[in-house]
């Protein structure tokens, strides 16, 4: 990405949810305001590269999408019922709330949409996204994407989801932060490889920033804020120059980012200081532990185990069983044979993934069970599609056991 | 906005109710509708037992039961006319019948602008 992709990029995801959230509400359509954005993000990305930024760019954003929204009222047939929009709405300027995108982000975060398509829609709507950028990012293919981002904001206008933020946070809060955790690390995931014109990972994290700022008594988005800045300010160390990836023992700490670690520390205070913990919060402090141990020798695993045991109360899913499970091996031999058979315990749960088989072979091999953990790694490459994880897991199988505690 | 609520179940889970339990739960019923008067348009109806759907089928087959071989059946419906769609869940979350197994409340949002097919 080069500077100038960079500005661009960061001005498109700062306006595009502002526009949005400021053109239905002047047009009293969701569907055609987000549009309209999303063909102004598209003609910037082509007119800027070309051209060079112009002077503001977020005025020259909102000039072609509010021509666009025009246009494509005109185009079906509703142009009397838009000016008469306009002329009700009178001179309410655009994209000057004191925050649009958070009533936005819940819309398209609406319990009543398919799960697969909030977060499709909210990296489009709130932060400006290109369909085939969203379709890059997650390999998915384009049309099935545009399809059923098309489905939605009909879903939205037709059953009069409204742009707001509902009465009920307790109710609507987590979906809205699981769909920003999943942007997250979906685009970990699949950041092997390829070129990106947007940091997904940038964008994840920064939305969670924006949500926790406008919502800043909910302890729980101060908690994803945390955990989505400390991870991303490792995201350097977690890939080769030939793209392999890097498991958190091996990673070169040098190249984690302090200061994104110390505003995650601030947001992590911050959540503490509501006094309701969760499990982004718990996530966070363990991924704080990480972040703050000079080695991975020197990790304070008594702590993380201890963190692993409010976590799973709060989330007893078998992943994080097994991330669990993975951090009390690194208490000794011993705890290595309980963790083990923490590990088998899971298996009806976790057979079809992946970091199931790899993990239940690093701990065989630990114990020196070497057969059956070459078994257990062939299992485990076997399930892997990532690339870079494939290179990863084969790369061991040669070797030398390599473990994950994140 | 009007928004149709279709009251649905599953015939063989509801089976397993008790009879005083499945009584207590009718008996709020009526009073929801009349708490809830001022954002319902429309009681519509409650519909005899799903042993008596008859459906009339493309080129005028008559055959004796439901449209759909669903587990699920519609046993009633209402007309709610409220703000929104949040407004419309929340509403839709109060139905008392929820409290028993394999009962379920759809939501649909009623054509209420024609304008789009002129």
């Amino acid at each position: 990405m080069t500077a100038s992709d960079a500005l661009l990029a960061t001005t498109i995801r700062e306006e595009s949810g502002r526009l949005v959230a400021a053109l239905s509400r002047r047009f009293g359509d969701f569907d055609v305001a987000e549009e309209a954005v999303q063909g102004a993000v598209v003609e910037a990305v082509r007119s800027w590269r070309r051209d060079g930024a112009p002077r503001n760019p977020a005025a020259w954003l909102t000039t072609a999408a509010q021509r666009n929204a025009l246009d494509l009222l005109r185009a079906r047939g509703r142009q009397t019922r838009a000016a008469d929009r306009l002329a009700a709405s009178g001179s309410s300027p655009v994209g000057n709330a004191i925050d649009d995108r958070i009533p936005l982000l819940f819309a398209c975060c609406h319990p009543a949409l398919a799960p697969e398509a909030r977060l499709a829609l909210t990296l489009r709507a709130v932060i400006g996204l290109t369909t085939p950028q969203i379709a890059r990012a997650f390999l998915v293919n384009e049309q099935t994407l545009a399809q059923r981002i098309v489905r939605a904001k009909r879903k939205i206008v037709a059953t009069g989801i409204r742009l707001k933020v509902p009465d009920d946070l307790d109710d609507r809060l987590p979906d809205v932060l699981a769909v920003v955790y999943l942007a997250y690390n979906e685009a970990f995931v699949a950041s092997s490889g390829g070129t990106h014109d947007r940091d997904l990972g940038a964008d994840a994290a920064w939305l969670a920033e924006v949500v926790a700022a406008s919502l800043p008594a909910q302890a729980e988005a101060w908690g994803l804020a945390a955990l989505l800045r400390i991870q991303h300010g490792r995201a350097a160390a977690r890939f080769t120059a030939y793209g392999d990836l890097v498991l958190l023992r091996d990673q070169d700490r040098s190249l984690w980012d302090a200061g994104a670690i110390k505003r995650a520390g601030e947001h992590l205070e911050r959540a503490a200081s509501l006094h309701s913990p969760g499990r982004y919060q718990l996530q966070a402090a363990i991924a704080m532990c990480h972040a703050e141990a000079p080695s991975w020798e020197e990790t304070d695993w008594l702590q993380i185990v201890t963190l692993y045991g409010f976590l799973i109360v709060e989330d007893p899913s078998p992943v994080v069983r097994l991330n669990g499970a993975i951090a009390l091996a690194q208490l000794g031999p011993d705890q290595a044979g309980v963790a083990l058979a923490d590990i088998e315990r899971l298996a009806p749960d976790l057979d079809g993934y992946h970091l199931w088989h790899a993990t239940r072979a690093e701990l065989l091999r630990l114990l020196g069970r070497d057969a059956e953990a070459a078994a257990a790694d062939q299992r485990a490459l076997a399930l892997t599609a990532n690339e870079a994880e494939r290179r990863l897991i084969q790369t061991r199988l040669r070797k030398h056991p390599l473990i994950d505690g994140s | 906005m009007k928004y149709v609520l279709m009251f649905t179940s599953d015939p063989a889970q509801l089976a397993s109710v008790s009879e005083d339990d499945a009584q207590a739960v009718y008996g709020r019923i009526y009073a929801w509708f009349q708490e809830n008067a001022a954002s319902i348009a429309d009681s519509g109806a409650e519909l005899q037992p799903v042993e008596t759907a008859t459906t009339v089928k493309h080129g005028g087959v008559v055959v004796d039961g439901p449209f759909n071989e669903a587990k699920e059946v519609v046993g009633g419906f209402s007309v709610i006319d409220v703000a929104d769609m949040d407004a419309a869940i929340a509403l839709a979350r109060t139905w008392p019948h929820l409290e028993l197994p394999g009962v379920a409340v759809e939501i649909r949002p009623m054509v209420e602008d024609y304008s789009q097919f002129e």
